[in-house]
């Protein structure tokens, strides 16, 4: 059970700010509290730009130079926070990895497949060259892949989409980190193609008990796949429980409107069900709250529909209406 | 729309309307001298019915971008017919074609990418009016920041770079561009992805906007069968540089005949459905 057990990462009162132009500096995460146990798959939502990359990127101390950090991340009982870059390096690959965005952008394109993966191993352990290819190869079949040779030899460029992702996704594995970071790794795939890799990181997360924090913008894809969900708004965690239980009785107005974005199937007359034929779909009205525009009240009351007078004028505080659940909202209830 | 609406529409001349359309590229394996063709469009027929929104869907790579260069005249089909507004257009030359350019717009899918960097917004919009003579120069910001305010942009940021809005704002951007010479053909290639879900709706739901306060037809290209076939009037379905499938919405989508149809359904339906019982509480 998450609660129990010692957890993995504990992220206390992290606060990222960015030194913009002229001004003060913008806050692009506040006080984010959250811990993810060993073996656990947590779901980040949120539109883009409410911070969940540079979550990311904190936690695996990516984040440029220019940015200031507070607070601490303890990952495995070690204390990052002000680790040294050679710390880093270690940590990076063995103990906690990432599966970016564009795999096509995050890979060599001048060396094999193949190689990339073996470079991680040789960066983490020694070992012979033999023995590295047979633990490339394992990962390679784990993250998915039936003809290895080919995709072992092969250059980024003759490599099609899914197969750049089941690369990228060998190679944050190869070293079994205990946690793996994917951030929005299935966002330019096609449908069918979300669903392999979606489950092929389910399995990689069975068979060896890797924890992951799966990023993305669409609620339908942690359904089945994850165990707990963060909302991420303007820098700040609005909401978090449950995948079950979020989604049936989502307490924030923001994870409301977020859940209902997704296309509603129907019965049509026919034995396979459609999609409702709307006049309008329904969305959040507006956009994202500039982080230097956040006034003192909460950051999505411009947006809600179910803002009070109380809301422009304080932000509201992290409350546990019940057990493994978090909201920030004054109106939780209605 | 009902599908008695929609075969009323289909009664209509199409606008745009494709016969035996046939595109092959060679390609040339890297470092060496053999080249093979990739066949992108297998004798395709195709029609746009006029004020509707016909989406294309399909796997990447099933020829959706090639169709759609062909019909907005930037590629040269091998072979085939391209008819718009009553004329066949396929053989015409760059200078016949000139008159009718104006009346096919084309939205990208990377709006970073197709927007210029070292204009403003208004100048990315006032360019199409003054290089087909729209507008007198004095009126020509009056008009960009209209369009700017119709396609949901504060006329505020009209000095803004491209570069300083987000994605969603971006692609705003872009069609206001495209309707700025009031085609009677829109294309969005893939205009959606990349996007978040609720900027993907905030887009369709301007799109549908358009669409009612102007004559204009949509071709809608994606590969997420769920998100088009919500607003959709028509739905073509490609598969490996053919149509397999085409017909009003609620015949495709209540009734798919082809497999391809049926997979592209029931991949998103399997998430879907696990997402309502998760909604409903039920075990997922």
């Amino acid at each position: 059970m998450p609660s129990t057990c010692a957890p993995l990462l504990r992220v206390r009162g992290l606060t990222v700010s960015y030194n913009a132009r002229s001004q003060q500096p913008v806050a692009a995460l506040r006080q984010v509290d959250f811990d993810i146990a060993p073996g656990e798959i947590v779901g980040i939502l949120g539109e883009s730009g409410s911070g969940k990359s540079t979550l990311a990127l904190s936690i695996l101390g990516l984040l440029p130079e220019s940015a200031q950090v507070e607070g601490s991340i303890v990952l495995d009982g070690e204390d990052l926070s002000n680790a040294a870059d050679s710390r880093w390096t270690k940590v990076r690959g063995a103990k906690v990895a990432m599966i970016f965005q564009e795999p096509g952008l995050s890979l060599s394109p001048v060396m094999r497949a193949g190689d990339q993966i073996g470079e991680v191993i040789r960066a983490h352990r020694s070992g012979g060259r033999k023995q590295r290819k047979l633990e490339v190869e394992a990962a390679l079949k784990d993250a998915g892949i039936s003809d290895v040779d080919r995709i072992y030899r092969a250059y980024p460029h003759q490599l099609s989409g899914g197969e750049l992702h089941r690369v990228a996704i060998a190679q944050a594995l190869v070293c079994r980190p205990a946690l793996v970071i994917a951030d929005e790794p299935t966002r330019s795939l096609d449908v069918t193609l979300q669903a392999q890799i979606r489950n092929a990181l389910r399995d990689i997360n069975r068979t060896y008990g890797s924890a992951l924090i799966f990023i993305t913008h669409n609620p339908a894809l942690l359904t089945g796949f994850a165990d707990r969900v963060m909302v991420m708004y303007a820098g700040r965690i609005v909401e978090a429980g449950p995948v079950a239980q979020v989604y049936r009785r989502p307490l924030h107005p923001y994870t409301k409107g977020l859940l209902q974005l997704v296309p509603e199937p129907v019965q049509y007359s026919g034995h396979i069900s459609g999609f409702v034929r709307r006049e309008r779909l329904p969305a959040i009205p507006g956009s994202l709250t500039r982080f230097d525009q956040l006034s003192r009240g909460c950051a999505f009351e411009p947006r809600c529909s179910a803002r009070t007078p109380d809301c422009q004028i304080e932000s509201p505080e992290e409350i546990v209406p019940e057990l493994d659940r978090r909201v920030s909202c004054f109106n939780h209830g209605n | 729309m009902g599908t008695e609406a929609a075969a009323r529409l289909a009664l209509q001349p199409a606008l745009m309307r494709a016969r035996g359309l046939s595109k092959r590229y060679l390609q040339r394996t890297s470092f060496s001298r053999r080249s093979f063709a990739i066949e992108a469009l297998m004798d395709v027929n195709f029609e746009i019915a006029p004020g509707c929104l016909t989406a294309l869907v399909g796997q990447s790579g099933s020829g959706k971008s090639t169709l759609a260069s062909c019909l907005a005249m930037m590629e040269k089909p091998d072979c085939g017919e391209i008819w718009f507004e009553g004329n066949e257009i396929s053989h015409w030359n760059r200078r016949k074609l000139a008159p009718l350019r104006p009346k096919i717009q084309m939205v990208f899918q990377n709006s970073a990418g197709a927007l210029n960097p070292r204009f403003s917004a208004a100048q990315i919009i006032e360019e199409p009016l003054q290089i087909q003579h729209r507008e007198i120069r004095q009126n020509l910001r009056a008009r960009a920041c209209q369009l700017m305010e119709e396609v949901g942009l504060s006329a505020d940021w009209a000095n803004r770079s491209p570069l300083e809005l987000s994605g969603g704002q971006r692609q705003r951007l872009a069609i206001a561009r495209a309707i700025a010479l009031k085609p009677s053909l829109l294309i969005l290639d893939e205009s959606l992805s990349g996007l978040d879900l609720s900027t993907q709706a905030q887009i369709l739901n301007l799109l549908l906007d358009l669409k009612a306060a102007h004559p204009l037809t949509c071709l809608l290209i994606s590969h997420d069968l769920s998100l088009v076939g919500q607003i959709a009037d028509f739905i073509a379905v490609m598969h490996r540089g053919r149509i397999v499938e085409c017909g009003s919405a609620p015949q495709v989508l209540g009734s798919p005949q082809h497999p391809q149809t049926c997979k592209l359904l029931a991949s998103v339906q399997v998430l879907e459905t696990a997402f309502r019982t998760a909604r409903a509480g039920g075990r997922s």
